[in-house]
């Protein structure tokens, strides 16, 4: 993956729309955040290979990462994204990092299923 | 202080790629160096992994293939048998654990496994580690009295001790350490971030001097399934 660019990902955000398309949509600090820390406690929220049609897709710049937001008939967000990169598949990736490389966040769009 | 060569048959079952290295191949390592098989049934891919390198070696879509191939290369170090069986990484506490048991137990029989060794439920942190400890225990109780292997666990929360007491195996693996650290080095997106934190820490001694330090003992529990209640 490579830093945001964000008139390309708005570019590809647009090639997406009014289509059906597969969601990958997660967030999560590890399954290990409560054992190194006992006051923190783990979240993740996960969702792989939900169909929607979003008839927006917007990125936005927030202090160097970004949020991209997904019109559907409600709405689809991902905050803290730091990379993206358009792989073989045609599915558009989107992910933050931490400065150590861990995944935080990631969304991802495509229009063939996401492999289980 | 364990007699290695009076198994016949190993059988670890582990959910993630790497598990086995970090936790348990000094004890793999000891029972080929002993002539004994070794199988692993290893549950998933790590597919939700979150290490994806400094620069990126990965990205969610890739990181499986990447790390069936380091699991892959450390079963070729540690000269064991591999079988994935093909859950997803963060989910199996979702699966039925009578199914998966049921599979577990089938795999069991078919290798003949003289010791299964897998987590120890509720005291192995991570979800996938204590559904995948839960689904062996049952698998092994659901099979006849006379067949059932001899069962190890291996416990890691910080409270194992307060609630199990000492472990009942403690093993030194010294003798065969640095084929330990090839094996954990197999995998290159986890161990990654362990090795860095190791060589800034400020009591680095060298990459195996400080690799034996933290991984030096591996510690199991034998348990009697029928005398627990996951």
């Amino acid at each position: 993956m490579k830093a945001i660019d964000m008139e390309n990902v708005q570019t590809l955000l647009d090639q997406f729309a009014n289509e059906p398309v597969y969601i990958h949509l997660e967030t999560t600090n590890g399954a290990y955040a409560k054992h190194f820390d006992s006051n923190a406690h783990n979240v993740g929220a996960y969702i792989r290979n939900a169909e929607i049609t979003y008839e927006r897709g917007t990125i936005v710049e927030s202090d160097g990462t970004y949020r991209v937001g997904l019109k559907t008939n409600g709405w689809i967000y991902a905050e803290g994204i730091t990379d993206y990169e358009m792989n073989e598949n045609d599915q558009l990736l989107m992910a933050g990092h931490d400065g150590e490389g861990r995944l935080m966040v990631a969304l991802e769009i495509s229009r063939t299923p996401f492999k289980m | 202080m364990v007699d290695f060569a009076k198994h016949e048959q190993v059988v670890i079952i582990y959910p993630h790629p790497d598990d086995e290295s970090f936790g348990t191949s000094g004890t793999i390592l000891n029972f080929r160096d002993a002539g004994v098989p070794v199988k692993y049934l290893c549950g998933t891919l790590g597919e939700m992994g979150r290490n994806m390198g400094t620069p990126f070696f990965a990205n969610r879509e890739t990181l499986p293939e990447i790390r069936k191939q380091e699991l892959i290369d450390a079963c070729n170090v540690l000269d064991m048998d591999l079988v994935m069986l093909g859950y997803r990484d963060k989910t199996l506490e979702f699966e039925s654990k009578y199914e998966v048991a049921e599979d577990l137990k089938q795999r069991i029989e078919a290798a003949d496994a003289t010791l299964v060794i897998t987590f120890y439920p509720p005291y192995a942190v991570h979800p996938d580690h204590n559904a995948m400890g839960a689904a062996a225990f049952e698998a092994v109780r659901q099979m006849d009295q006379d067949k059932r292997p001899e069962v190890w666990a291996t416990a890691i929360s910080n409270d194992r001790e307060a609630n199990l007491g000492e472990p009942d195996i403690v093993l030194d693996t010294e003798s065969v350490f640095d084929r330990k650290l090839a094996a954990i080095k197999s995998h290159k997106s986890q161990a990654e971030g362990m090795l860095r934190k190791m060589q800034e820490s400020s009591n680095f001694t060298g990459e195996y001097e400080s690799a034996l330090q933290r991984l030096r003992y591996e510690t199991f529990y034998k348990v009697d399934v029928d005398q627990v209640d996951s």
